[in-house]
């Protein structure tokens, strides 16, 4: 491996709204791969993307059963994304923006998450290889 | 202290909801967190630099807004705090805005002028 990065990223964006949350999660699953730490700034929609409260459902339509359908929940993929960054020796450190939070009535994260402020984003960014706005549209 | 340009383009989302426009929020408070910070408004943004906006307060039956957003002053405001504006001269030219229409203090560019802000700052996030 190369040497051990950290990258910073400030995702916005909601989740099931569009392809840049999946997006942004591949990139930070590449890095967390390859071993380099991650932190990951939410701010406005994007403190959705850990919301502990997201439940899957079945899916009539194609008549599959909800254990069946195993319908995609981005909060189990950033658990996941944390369980292996912990193997592979990396770190993924979440922060979700406390105002943002607030203002959508979802203080409930999936462990490892934290709450802060647009201050941990300009620290972050001043400690790290490099950084990556992923805003919405 | 590493310089980061804001290239803020995403205009007025959820400024209604938000009485803010999100990324010169953040702005305001990253450069209250001490980042050392630039702006250059492009696209539909472009608009935030128009002086005299005055956004309607949105009321649904007995609730009235009382704090509508107020962008423009937004704008100065960040001015005042030392973050330099700039805004596409193009984009103003595309959207028929005026330049005498523009808030004291913001410096217009050209495309070159861009690729100068890039050059000249450490980061740049495209919001």
């Amino acid at each position: 491996m190369s040497e051990k990065k950290t990258l910073t990223f400030c995702l916005m964006d909601a989740p099931f709204e569009n392809a840049r949350t999946t997006t942004a999660l591949r990139l930070i699953d590449s890095a967390v791969r390859r071993g380099h730490n991650v932190n990951v700034f939410a701010y406005e929609g994007a403190v959705g993307v850990p919301f502990s409260k997201q439940s899957a459902h079945a899916n009539s339509v194609h008549g599959f059963e909800k254990e069946e359908w195993n319908h995609p929940l981005p909060k189990d993929w950033v658990t996941e994304l944390m369980k292996h960054a912990e193997k592979s020796g990396a770190k993924v450190d979440w922060i979700n923006c406390g105002l943002c939070v607030d203002e959508r009535g979802m203080n409930e994260a999936v462990p490892g998450v934290r709450r802060g402020s647009p201050g941990d984003f300009v620290s972050w960014a001043n400690a790290s290889d490099n950084t990556l706005v992923i805003p919405t549209k | 202290m590493a310089t980061t340009l804001n290239i803020i383009e995403s205009a007025y989302r959820a400024t209604i909801e938000e009485q803010d426009d999100t990324v010169v929020w953040i702005t305001h408070a990253m450069k209250g967190a001490g980042a050392d910070l630039t702006v250059l408004l492009r696209g539909n943004a472009v608009n935030y630099a128009v002086s005299g906006q005055q956004a309607p307060q949105v009321s649904f039956g007995e609730w009235q807004q009382t704090h509508a957003a107020e962008i423009d002053k937004d704008i100065v405001a960040l001015m005042t705090k030392g973050v330099a504006v700039y805004v596409s001269g193009e984009d103003l030219v595309k959207r028929g805005i005026s330049l005498t229409g523009l808030i004291a203090g913001v410096k217009t560019t050209d495309r070159e002028g861009v690729l100068d802000l890039i050059e000249n700052h450490d980061r740049v996030w495209h919001w």
